[in-house]
């Protein structure tokens, strides 16, 4: 193409006419600039979804472990049998009489300085209105009325089937709204936009309403609200967020215990109940199924239909402990069908988590067989959009409905209306589809998940002959007034934080694979060998080439220096620095499974566990995971650990020994994060343990 | 000789990996197709800055002989490694994108205001549509004299690219 470039550019100005070439030169410059703005946000994306999917893998261990302590665990003392009954008494059946003393609430007084909302049953709609605005108005709602609420909720759903039957000859229109795992403001948007729930105006929400988000016990208030006020036109479906062994992973329970301390409790046992009552699906004009977990060859109508659903305490346990005379026995939760498979609401058979096939399949695979539990999101895009339907699940969903004795019709998708609206940003355009079988869509209502900015929420409409209009927003309005730059930037900015704990969660292994590029012993490898490396190690199947730029700070051009780019990672994620470093990696690298266990274990959900407890419970789990750890370590582990010496480990604080203060941290609360302090130079690779 | 070949072996593995991961990152069915609509934001992040004529001449090369509206990588591959062994559509330099700013302001005040930014760019050259001019107004454009000081602009753009 000729010598020096700039000679050519030059050469072509100096001709023709200067202001078109111009103007192309510069257009020509900033689609690049975009394009690689878009490619980040992808990558982005993918980071977050690669790191939910690896988490959600996560949770598959813990419930394998459970499995284990279950079936193969022979407890070798009265000691620690008990400690293992303390990890199964969640799974106990409450009796009848029991969940009359969880919801006793009439004894509760409410002060006179009260200012919140009240309530007073039966409930009207102006209550549940008055319930929304409240909240909007960031009050909290006293104990007494929570748990009213949450009583006459558990009577009402006592009641319902298993599969809500809903009709549009009643509502005019239905409005179907996805997870929303916490976030209220994305409740209110939807109301605020779509209008609040009426007999004219149906609505169903499609489960993951708790969890992560910092508002759950609100969303559930206004959901059962509603739901009491307008059982006909209202519906919920549960998620696998409905689950107490989940919520004490992904936050809820903490939420409860924070806002409720004195009542917290009660409200967690009542709960607990109330989830197992949810419906596990919603029937509109026997054509269009809502179910949390989607559609798989698996589902089979006739069987949810008939189904206990009340049986299904958890999703990360489905067995017991049966110990003579001392529990209730509780039998198989979930319903198996005749090839021993359970066929679980909550998520496609084709995916590996608690009670389906447990099939630890790569990520390449999951993506192409595209699950709805990940959070797909609204995307930005109208296109991304369609290609969210997918067609060979569209003919498991009438296969399905065949078997349940439905009439199935094969009408054409009609194209989706769409309507400009006066928000900015607020709706995009959808293309007509081709498709001429029923759609599948995956709707998520959470706006801006992972981060401000991260993602569009969206809600569909099904107006008349059910053909679906899909609204998409984004509830903070913070994220209007930023550049798409500004945006992507922060978003990722959060998804390289996660990425850097999990690279430091697997140092040691990383430090092995480098060496292996390093034959001479030089102490640099080239950025495709740690592309390489790092791939084999994670097994997150992400861009590694796209992403070396923002993970790696390197002088040169196409080295890197391992050693000390591990140290750096470590420099930024550790704050003890008297935890020894890799078995501190390896708890790292557990923290959310441990996280979880500690909170069953601590059933009084006072934040402290004591140090037998922690022993138990760490060589309990490592001699599942076939981590090998001596004992002395661990108990130097858990001494060390003991900040204040007194016998009991503050679980909270054992989770900030591994910087899990990044909410705060990244809110701009620099200042309250604890200070980063060198760790053991030679922790990396200690002889002896594991 | 021999070791001219080994190092461009080499290269070529290397473009190879690096067009695949790009790839993959739009490949949403996991089954080695993008949609064609995406495969200018992949060669672009690959470092090339194709003109859009340029780019359309390129997808006509990777496109199947009945356009299915995706483009498959087994077809890809070869023609982007070209591209990149060959240097093609090589970014523009920092001085050259500030002279053709200069162009359009030729009474050199050292800004345009948006009423110009928009004519040139939605009616001269290579035409953005709306929502590009949109786009790149909400970055450019100092709200408070409503024009582009464009050496700073150029200045901000390249920051963030590195």
């Amino acid at each position: 193409m000729g010598s020096g470039t700039s000679t050519q550019h030059h050469f072509a100005f100096q001709n023709a006419e200067k202001a078109f070439k111009a103007a192309a030169l510069i257009q020509r410059w900033y689609r690049r600039y975009t394009a690689r703005l878009e490619m980040r946000r992808h990558c982005t994306w993918r980071i977050f979804q690669s790191i939910e999917y690896a988490g959600q893998q996560d949770q598959v261990k813990l419930h394998d472990f459970f499995s284990y302590l279950v079936d193969h665990f022979t407890p070798s003392s009265n000691h620690e049998r008990d400690f293992l009954d303390r990890m199964f008494t969640e799974d106990r059946f409450p009796q009848d009489s029991e969940m009359e003393k969880f919801g006793d609430y009439e004894s509760i007084e409410v002060p006179d300085n009260y200012t919140g909302p009240r309530l007073s049953f039966p409930l009207l709609p102006d209550h549940a209105t008055a319930l929304v605005e409240a909240f909007r108005l960031k009050q909290q709602l006293h104990a007494r009325y929570v748990l009213n609420l949450l009583h006459e909720t558990r009577k009402h759903l006592i009641q319902l089937p298993n599969i809500n039957r809903v009709s549009t000859c009643y509502s005019e229109e239905i409005t179907v709204c996805g997870d929303l795992h916490g976030q209220l403001d994305d409740l209110i948007f939807i109301f605020h936009k779509n209008g609040l729930p009426s007999p004219e105006r149906a609505y169903v929400f499609n489960g993951d309403f708790v969890d992560r988000g910092k508002d759950s016990v609100e969303i559930l208030m206004v959901l059962f609200a509603f739901m009491l006020v307008y059982p006909k036109e209202f519906h919920l479906n549960r998620g696998n967020h409905e689950d107490h062994l989940v919520n004490l992973r992904y936050g809820f329970t903490k939420e409860v215990m924070h806002k409720y301390k004195t009542h917290g409790k009660k409200i967690l046992k009542i709960l607990k109940d109330v989830f197992c009552w949810l419906p596990l699906a919603t029937l509109v004009d026997e054509k269009v199924l809502i179910l949390h977990g989607g559609v798989s060859d698996m589902t089979d109508l006739e069987l949810l239909a008939k189904l206990d659903r009340h049986k299904i305490v958890s999703t990360m346990r489905h067995k017991t402990r049966k110990e003579n005379g001392k529990q209730v026995k509780k039998e198989e939760a979930n319903q198996k069908s005749s090839a021993g498979r359970p066929t679980p609401w909550f998520l496609p058979q084709s995916r590996s988590l608690p009670a389906s096939p447990l099939r630890l399949g790569s990520l390449q695979a999951h993506r192409a067989g595209r699950s709805s539990s990940i959070p797909c999101g609204a995307p930005r895009d109208a296109k991304e959009l369609a290609r969210q339907v997918r067609r060979s699940v569209d003919l498991e969903l009438d296969r399905c409905r065949q078997q349940a004795g439905f009439p199935v019709s094969w009408g054409k998708e009609e194209a989706s209306p769409c309507t400009p609206e006066a928000d900015s940003g607020a709706e995009e355009p959808l293309e007509p589809t081709q498709e001429e079988w029923r759609q599948v869509l995956t709707i998520f209502s959470a706006s801006n998940y992972y981060e401000v900015g991260s993602n569009r929420g969206a809600y569909v409409k099904l107006g008349p002959a059910l053909t679906p209009y899909i609204v998409q927003y984004q509830a903070n309005k913070v994220t209007h007034m930023l550049t798409m730059r500004q945006r992507i930037s922060r978003v990722e900015e959060s998804a390289l934080r996660a990425l850097r704990e999990k690279l430091f969660a697997h140092s040691s292994d990383l430090l092995g694979e480098f060496k292996k590029h390093d034959a001479d012993k030089t102490g640099l490898i080239t950025f495709s060998d740690w592309a390489e490396a790092v791939e084999s190690v994670l097994h997150l199947g992400l861009p590694w080439r796209m992403l070396r730029p923002q993970l790696v700070n390197s002088p040169t051009d196409n080295t890197l220096e391992y050693k000390s780019w591990l140290e750096d990672l470590a420099k930024e994620q550790l704050n003890r620095e008297n935890i020894q470093s890799s078995l501190l990696e390896t708890l790292y690298r557990n923290r959310s499974n441990l996280e979880t266990i500690f909170r069953i274990i601590d059933s009084d959900h006072s934040g402290f566990i004591s140090l037998d407890e922690f022993r138990h419970t760490w060589k309990l789990f490592s001699s599942h995971m076939n981590i090998n750890i001596r004992d002395d370590c661990i108990c130097d582990l858990a001494r060390s650990i003991d900040f204040n010496k007194d016998g009991h480990i503050d679980i909270n604080e054992f989770l900030e020994a591994f910087r899990l203060v990044e909410q705060s941290c990244s809110e701009g609360n620099a200042s309250d994060c604890p200070q980063t302090t060198n760790t053991n130079d030679n922790g990396c690779s200690k002889p002896g343990t594991h | 000789m021999a070791d001219d070949k080994e190092r461009e072996d080499i290269t070529v593995a290397e473009f190879h990996k690096k067009i695949k991961d790009a790839f993959e990152v739009f490949d949403h069915e996991a089954n080695n197709t993008v949609d064609v609509r995406e495969i200018g934001t992949i060669i672009r992040s690959l470092g090339c800055c194709p003109s859009e004529g340029e780019l359309h001449d390129l997808i006509a090369e990777v496109e199947e002989e009945e356009p299915t509206g995706y483009i498959r990588f087994e077809k890809f591959l070869p023609v982007m490694t070209e591209v990149l062994l060959e240097r093609r559509y090589r970014p523009i330099p920092e001085d050259i994108l500030l002279r053709a700013f200069e162009v359009l302001d030729p009474s050199k005040r050292g800004f345009l205001l948006k009423e110009e930014l928009i004519k040139y760019m939605t009616e001269e050259g290579e035409p953005f549509s709306q929502e590009e001019m949109e786009e790149m107004l909400s970055a450019a454009i100092d709200p408070e004299s409503n024009s582009v000081h464009y050496k700073d602009y150029i200045a901000m753009m390249v920051i963030d690219e590195s």
